[in-house]
This record gives structure tokens, sequence and C-alpha cells, in this order.
């Protein structure tokens, strides 16, 4: 019989080495998926995670690498702050859509003035709106001690039907001949968020990200609200004692997930999406818990997550369009990802003991 | 706007159909959280289960072993995340979560070349005497048998946990683990068998929204029932009894906002939409509010068990 004996502390080398054995695990049992569904596996794979970078078509796919990875990495770095602490917010697309909403309405309602200031006063108001529609359930879990998980994951479905409302409703471009769908901001220079070097991707959304991640390590690693964060996780009777105020860490880490999952559908609206549209959210706010969790909740590794979860995108659409396989072919290889690494990850917290014939 | 087209009979009756996969899903998840394990893959067992009822119903013709196979696919996913937690002892938050985001893909791959297949019908019993009666007949008894079956599983598990040593064991589990570890109780076993039993709910619930409620397959379904199913778990403060009055209270909701959008009410169609999902975030917040501190939440709730010795 094999026994699991808990160790005293994570192995360091687990830590790092789950992630990579996870990746590893779902390309072999997402090839035999691939096999089931009749397309050859090590084509598949190779489609997905080696043609978007290194293959023909690579010029055009590679910049839109860092277009998907952009928003993963943004929600992703605030979704881990909240997790450390045991604070779960599952609700970012809700955040995202919100944040959206409201950058896309200023920007619609400076239309046509052309002003430096239009820009940033969107990127404001998207981090305002993500994190008051983060706030909701931050203050109910404060103030009632309401659930979070729940609330926040019933807000996506308010905000899905708020964005509705707005694509068809007050946000509707004036000369799109009744389609719904608001203007194009991309094509409204001072709302714009253009790649910063042309046929890059690397659009102001991709600086954030980067800027998010140094700040959220630095946070993490060496400032007092980090070591909170990481206590309250880890031992929350522990944290209470040493004077962590509970509320106001839900407050703080509520607060900033739900600010950057409203950047990130700022970025969004105003660059690649171009405008709100029944359709605008794709799902990013979920793909950004696999790739908070595949990047073990540490910014660094979040970046690295993000850009391999962004792969599997663009490689999924590259494979769809080639190979003809189905879009849900790559959620479900998504999904896998993550039940892979929470599998193996036992072995981080955990080793491996035989235990035969002695009697303990 | 024509609010004499609603009937409240009919409105009555409707509430009873749309309360009934919200019902079965949160009763199966009542019993997973009695016995001290939190599966937040509400939402992907019961999508799952309503491709695989669907698939069933149309490849055999038969809608009830349609349900069969919805409760045998929910059950077979749901011992996924039994795995994970009880044997990897993975989070169960996160593996919950992983679940749902696992079963929407699984069940959009399996549902491709189902969108717009008509699937059999399931036929609506018809009760003598009882369905002639004139109020009562319409509103309690003219539903398909799945409705009934709805309800009879709660009835079971009220007296399951309630007056059997099964739940009395169960409920041991639940609330403080080590307890009945040191008591000889096999807590993963009773974890595992709650949680099986939670998945095949939640099938039936998914199923009955493809094959009854819709009726058809299309992506995203469930439309959100699972988290609504789990919200109403926590309403109900972990009692079957009450379990039913929030099923009922959410299904109210949601026929009289379909309702009132057909009616052509004064409102816009996104806010009626969205008040199932409003309303179930108040009763929610009027709960935590009025409880104060002292939670009903099992003691184990959401807690890895490892035994040590």
């Amino acid at each position: 019989m094999i026994r699991l004996e808990k160790r005293p502390q994570p192995s360091k080398v687990w830590t790092w080495a789950t992630p990579v054995l996870a990746v590893v695990a779902t390309m072999i049992f997402g090839g035999l998926m691939f096999a089931l569904l009749g397309k050859d596996p090590v084509l598949a794979i190779r489609t997905i995670f080696y043609d978007p970078l290194f293959g023909e078509f690579s010029s055009y796919s590679r910049p839109q690498l860092l277009v998907k990875a952009g928003p993963l990495i943004l929600i992703a770095t605030g979704l881990a702050m909240g997790f450390r602490a045991g604070i779960w917010n599952i609700g970012a697309e809700g955040q995202y859509i919100i944040g959206a909403v409201f950058a896309a309405s200023v920007g619609l309602a400076a239309y046509p003035a052309e002003s430096v200031l239009i820009f940033p006063a969107m990127v404001i108001a998207g981090a305002v709106g993500g994190t008051l529609w983060a706030m909701i359930p931050a203050v109910l879990r404060v103030k009632f001690g309401t659930n979070e998980i729940l609330v926040s994951l019933m807000l996506v479905y308010v905000a899905e039907n708020i964005l509705a409302y707005a694509a068809l409703g007050p946000l509707r471009n004036p000369d799109g001949m009744g389609f719904p769908g608001s203007r194009n901001l991309s094509q409204y220079p001072s709302a714009a968020n253009l790649d910063l070097i042309p046929g890059t991707g690397m659009h102001w959304g991709v600086v954030a990200a980067l800027i998010a991640v140094i700040f959220g390590y630095i946070l993490l690693s060496r400032h007092i609200l980090g070591f909170q964060i990481r206590l309250a996780g880890q031992a929350p009777r522990a944290a209470a004692f040493s004077g962590v105020n509970p509320g106001r860490l839900v407050l703080i880490c509520m607060g900033i997930a739900g600010a950057l999952a409203g950047l990130a559908g700022m970025f969004e609206v105003a660059g690649p999406a171009g405008r709100i549209s029944i359709d605008f959210n794709v799902g990013y706010g979920f793909t950004a818990i696999i790739v908070a969790f595949l990047g073990r909740l540490h910014p660094v590794g979040i970046l690295l997550a993000g850009l391999l979860m962004a792969l599997t995108y663009i490689g999924g659409e590259v494979a769809q369009l080639t190979l003809g396989l189905p879009v849900a072919a790559i959620q479900l290889f998504q999904g896998m990802l993550l039940f892979f690494l929470l599998a193996v990850d036992v072995l981080t917290n955990y080793s491996l003991r035989w235990s035969g014939r002695e009697v303990a | 706007m024509d609010l004499s087209a609603i009937s409240p009979v009919l409105l009555l009756a409707a509430l009873m159909v749309a309360a009934t996969p919200i019902l079965l899903a949160a009763i199966g998840e009542l019993v997973v959280e009695r016995a001290g394990v939190l599966n937040l893959g509400v939402e992907g067992m019961m999508i799952t289960g309503a491709i695989c009822g669907f698939i069933t119903a149309v490849a055999t013709g038969s809608p009830m072993l349609g349900f069969v196979g919805a409760a045998l696919g929910g059950a077979a996913l749901s011992l996924l995340f039994g795995v994970l937690t009880q044997y990897l002892l993975s989070n169960q938050v996160a593996t919950g979560l992983a679940l749902t985001l696992f079963g929407i893909g699984l069940a959009s791959l399996l549902g491709q070349g189902y969108v717009g297949v008509r699937a059999p019908s399931v036929p609506k019993l018809d009760i003598p005497v009882l369905s002639d009666l004139p109020w009562l007949g319409p509103i309690l008894f003219r539903h398909d048998i799945i409705v009934y079956l709805g309800l009879a599983i709660v009835a079971a598990v009220w007296w399951f946990l309630r007056h059997s040593r099964g739940g009395l064991v169960l409920r041991a589990v639940g609330e403080n683990h080590e307890a009945a570890h040191a008591l000889g109780y096999h807590v993963t076993r009773v974890r595992m068998a709650a949680i099986a039993f939670g998945g095949a709910c939640a099938g039936l619930g998914g199923a009955y929204l493809s094959l009854v409620r819709v009726p058809q397959w299309t992506e995203g379904v469930t439309a959100g029932a699972g988290w609504i199913a789990l919200a109403i778990v926590v309403f109900a403060s972990w009692r079957p009894g009450r379990l039913v009055v929030g099923a009922f209270l959410f299904g109210g909701i949601t026929v009289l906002q379909l309702n009132l959008q057909a009616a052509r009410v004064q409102i816009p169609v996104e806010v009626l939409s969205m008040s199932p999902y409003i309303v179930t975030i108040v009763a929610l917040v009027a709960l935590s509010a009025r409880k104060g501190r002292g939670s009903a939440a099992p003691g184990s709730l959401g807690q890895s068990f490892h035994a040590a010795r």
C-alpha cells in the first residue's frame, strides 16, 4: 500500500515541478482525446504548442500571444492575492465586463472630441468599474458574512445582462444602422488602445500586466500586506492574533482583483475587441482562475502560465482552422490541465511512503 | 402590457416544473455538504448530465433511459472530483471550480452534432380523479414523473438523515471527521458515496433542463442553475425541508419573470432576466444577516481529511 505522509513544509522542488508534470500529463491525455476525435494526436499537439510560435504563420500568431496573455495575466495576478488569503473571488468575468462597460461609456461620452486625457480617464473608469463590482461581494462578506463565492459568481450573470442592455441600448452605435453593439473604440484615436510597437501585439494592457506582475511580486514577498495575505491563508487564527483585520483584507484583496479585472476589460474593449457587444466577454475571467493556480498563485508563475494558456487559445484556433478540431476540445483541454495540476499537487504537500509489513 | 394573460394556475404549475432541476441538484449537494464536502462543481455535473441524458434519450428513444444516463454521467464526473479531493487531498474549492470548467468543456464537446436535434418528449402523468380536480389538478397532479421523483428524493433524504443509522454516520463524518474516524467509520468511503449521489442528482437536474424544460440541447443550457442550487443549499441551512421552499421560491421568480417578459411589461428584458440571480443574492444576504455568527454549516465542511493514524 502506498501511504501519504504530510510534509512538515511544502516541497520547494515539487512546487515548481508539478505544473510542468501537469502540462506533460495534459499533453498525453489531451493527445488521447484528440486521437478519439479522429485527429493525429502528435500533429494536434504540435499545432497547438509549436506552430503558433515557430510554424509557417507564426508571424501572425506570435503577436496574438501577448494580446491573449495580457488580460489573463492581469486578472490572474489579482485573483491570486485573494486565493492566497482564502478569499474566493470567482466572479472576475463580471468585473471584467463592468470595467469594460464603464470605460467604454467614458470613451463614448467624449466621442468625437480628441484629447490626451480621454484614454487615462477610460483607464480610471475601467478600474473603478471593476472595483465597484468586486466591492459588492466583498462588502456583503464583511458586513453580513455572506459567501463571496456564490455572490461574485451570481454577479457574472447580472453583469452579462448589463452588457446586453448596454450593447442594445445606451451604448449602441447611433450610426450602426440598428445593429447591436457600440462604436468601434479602436478606430477613435483618443480612446484606441493600439499596439505600442506595431505588429507585436504589445498594447497598454500587456504593459499593465507586466507592471501588475512586478507590483504583485513586491507586494507578496516584501510588503507587510503580502505577509498578512499569506498568513491569513495558511493560519487564519494566527493571523487574527497577530492583529490582521480579516475584513480589511477581504476588501483589499477583492478590490485589487476587481480593479485589475476591470482594467483588463478596459484594455480589451479599447483595443482587440474594439467595441461593446453582446458577446464581448469570452471567458477570460474564468480561464484566469486556471492561470492563477497553474502559476502557483505567484506573480512570476502567473506570467508564464498566462503565456502558456494564451498559447493554447491561439494554438486551438490554428488547430480549429487546419485540423477542424472543435473549440470545445480546447476548453476541455484547459480544464484537464487544472485537474492534473490539482492531482499532482499532492506531491507538493505529501510524500509517498511504501507501508507494507511493519505495523505502526 | 397585458397582465391579465398571466394565469395564476398555469404560473403555479410552471413553478413546479421550473423548480425541479434546481431542487434535484440542490438535494444532491445537500447530502454532499452534510458529509463535509464542498463540491462547487454542481454546474459542471449538471451540464454533463444534461448532454449525457440528451444523447442517451435520442439514441434509445426513451426519455427515462435518458435520465438514467444523465445520473450515471453526473456520478462519473463527480467521482473524478472525489478521487482528487478524497484520495489526492486537493483543495475542494479549486477542484470544484475545475470540475465546472471541465464539465462545461466536456458537455459542449459531447454536444457537437446534437444542436437542433429533437429528443423524445417526456410524458405527463394523468392521475385519474386527482388531475381533474379544479385548481389543484393542473397545479399539482399533471406533471411528468421526474417532478414527483425530485420531491420523493427530498423526502427520502430527509428520512435518511434524520431517522436512519446511515444518516447518523454521514452527519458524524460531516460534523467532525476526526471523531468519526476515531469511532471507526470510513470517512473517505462515506464521502465518496455522498459525492457520487450528489453527482447523480445533479445529472438528473441537468437532464431535466435539456429533456423537459428547454427541451433541446444548447450550449450553456444550465445558465448558472448549478450555482443557484449551491446557493439554495446555504439558504436552506442544510435542511431538506427548507430546500423545497428555496427551490420553489426560485422557480417562482424564474417563471414570473418569463411571464412578465412575454406580457411585454415596461421593464427592460435584461432587468427581468437578471432578477433570479439578484433575488438569490438578496436571499443569501438576508439569511446570513439574520443568522449572525453561529453558522448552521457542517463542522468539517470543505476540509480535507487525512488519516494520520
